[in-house]
């Protein structure tokens, strides 16, 4: 296993490595560099970073321009700035257009903690998978995303990867299989799969090690890849196993359960339980105290596995 | 290529580009003729005297760049490139039509000579902003165009975008506003001023230029004005009229985004000194 880090942390540790490999990376923020992280590639390539200030909006409308110049442009500010407040932006000037634009958003989730529901960016997967031709990218890991990154920045068109602020367990090594559009069985299991995305990937692991004393085999699949999702390994957990629990740290109207459910209803009807904010906003708190509050644990991987 | 033509001629190319305002917007029964018609001018200058463009190879390296960021004013985006060159005149009969390049708002993916997709108030500007800030990162000599509505001016998205071209000096940026003063629900300074804009503008860090909107030489000239610009944007504002050109449509708010009808259409065409 590699080493616990916040999904944040690898991205700048990544954007820096990228900016050195290709002169064609341009990196914007607003005013969160330090926070994005993306202040890391902003020290060793100056010449190369922007900084549009405290005006998400302009933020992706000057990417979108940039991009359109022949550039490879990541854009970071936090998930809820740019999937909520700059949508419209995104959806009209880089998804429309198919602009080069990787907007690398972090502090998505309640584990964004104490800043209060107004910052948990819970609603963003869902309104970035609408967005024709938007790949949507939700890293379990450090690891996977330097791994996922690294391929956003070689595929030409408009990318979301929605990362977190707070260190979470490494799950993989340099050398792991991970592909953007494929899912990855993180542990195999004969009874029920659950079908988890970022933070909820670690919980669900913890989960089949409970249910496994009681003789349940949990298959665990960590869907790093929203859109396009990998149909062929929901499909096959849905033929294999007796039911599915889906896993967010996301309100589950219209995020991965949804697009779980959408794969499901037409190729292999089965039962599903969808663990994730229950149309519900955060609150401040500690990011633990806030995931056994809306339902975000291991335990309560267990007690939808049980409801199946 | 700069093209240098004298003013006869660029009258008489602002006249053909109105009439095909008229004609796209009939055959549609659709589309924005009022500000269309308000932007002609301005859009003859820049085409066929100011910009260095190529039709023959829209991207080609070192081009300057147009960004309509009022992109409700297609028609007139459409008749000019189409009279430049970028693609047949007859392309526009398909105006707004299932399966035409020309949709309702210029789409960059579909029509040669278009370098965004704008229509959404305000982004094409924010847009026109990353075109420059990458051709100063690439030491690329083409300069970026933008041209606004002075209603355009209410979206928040226009003065980050100005905040930042200032912060980054970028005199290879020039925005012109078309300052017709009427918006959908009337008069600007009625529905909610951005007055004084100048001010606005200058305290945000760019040059100032006035204009007769409807003057080719003194657009003209404030191109050249703009060019000799160092370290800030240029705004040129150019004060026109809805409508310029056709009776019954100028100073009217009604005709923002109404089309003619046939009797009108004529009408606009004859006054214009065109062929139906």
């Amino acid at each position: 296993m590699s080493e616990k880090m916040a999904t944040r942390q690898a991205y700048g540790e990544v954007l820096a490595e990228l900016g050195e490999k290709n002169q064609n990376i341009v990196v914007l923020d607003a005013d969160l560099s330090k926070s994005t992280m993306t202040a890391v590639f902003a020290g060793k390539y100056p010449e190369r970073f922007f900084n549009m200030g405290i005006s998400e909006q302009n933020l992706y409308g000057v990417a979108a321009g940039i991009a359109h110049s022949g550039k490879t442009v990541f854009a970071s500010t936090f998930a809820m700035f740019a999937a909520g407040r700059a949508f419209e932006i995104i959806r009209n000037s880089i998804g429309y257009t198919k602009a080069n634009v990787k907007i690398c958003a972090t502090h998505a989730g309640v584990t964004v903690g104490e800043d209060g529901g107004s910052h948990q960016s819970i609603e963003d997967l869902a309104l970035m998978r609408t967005i024709p031709g938007m790949t949507v990218i939700s890293p379990s890991d450090g690891m996977s995303a330097k791994l996922l990154i690294q391929q956003a920045a070689e595929l030409d068109g408009p990318v979301y990867v929605r990362l977190g602020r707070a260190a979470v367990p490494g799950l993989y090594e340099a050398d792991s299989d991970i592909q953007i559009g494929k899912g990855n069985c993180v542990k195999d299991g004969s009874d029920y799969t659950v079908i988890a995305t970022g933070i909820m990937v670690n919980e669900a692991l913890i989960a089949a090690e409970t249910l496994e004393k009681e003789g349940i085999s949990l298959r665990v699949i960590d869907i790093h890849t929203i859109k396009p999702i990998d149909k062929d390994i929901i499909i096959k957990a849905a033929k294999e196993t007796k039911g599915i629990v889906t896993a967010e740290e996301h309100t589950v109207l219209g995020g991965l359960g949804s697009a779980v459910a959408e794969v499901v209803v037409q190729n292999a009807p089965t039962k599903i339980a969808f663990v994730g904010l229950q149309d519900s906003f955060g609150e401040s708190g500690k990011p633990a105290e806030l995931l056994v509050k809306y339902g975000l644990t291991a335990a309560d991987i267990v007690s939808a596995v049980k409801s199946l | 290529m700069r093209m240098n033509i004298d003013y006869q001629q660029l009258e008489k190319v602002a006249r053909d580009i109105r009439v095909d305002i008229i004609k796209q917007t009939f055959h549609a029964n659709s589309g924005h003729p009022g500000g269309s018609l308000s932007a002609a001018d301005i859009m003859t200058v820049l085409y066929f005297h100011e910009m260095n463009v190529d039709p023959a190879e829209p991207k080609k390296y070192g081009r300057d760049k147009f960004v309509l960021s009022k992109g409700h004013a297609s028609p007139v985006l459409y008749a000019t490139l189409a009279h430049r060159g970028y693609f047949p005149t007859e392309e526009l009969s398909g105006f707004r039509k299932f399966g035409s390049i020309l949709q309702g708002h210029p789409d960059m993916k579909k029509v040669p000579g278009v370098e965004m997709s704008t229509g959404s108030l305000g982004q094409g500007f924010s847009s026109s902003v990353g075109m420059a800030i990458a051709n100063k990162l690439d030491k690329n000599p083409g300069r970026i165009f933008a041209l606004l509505g002075d209603g355009e001016l209410q979206e928040g998205i226009i003065w980050e975008a100005a905040m930042a071209a200032a912060h980054y000096k970028l005199d290879n940026l020039v925005a012109i506003v078309d300052w017709n003063g009427l918006q959908i629900d009337g008069k600007n300074e009625e529905v909610i001023t951005v007055n004084p804009v100048d001010e606005k503008f200058k305290s945000f860090g760019f040059h100032v230029i006035h204009v007769d909107g409807h003057s080719l030489k003194e657009i003209a000239e404030a191109f050249e004005e703009a060019r000799a610009q160092k370290g800030k944007p240029t705004v040129i504002v150019a004060k026109t009229l809805k409508g310029k050109g056709v009776s019954y449509m100028e100073g009217k708010a009604g005709w923002h985004g109404k089309a003619p009808s046939e009797a009108e259409a004529k009408q606009a065409v004859e006054e214009l000194g065109g062929e139906w």
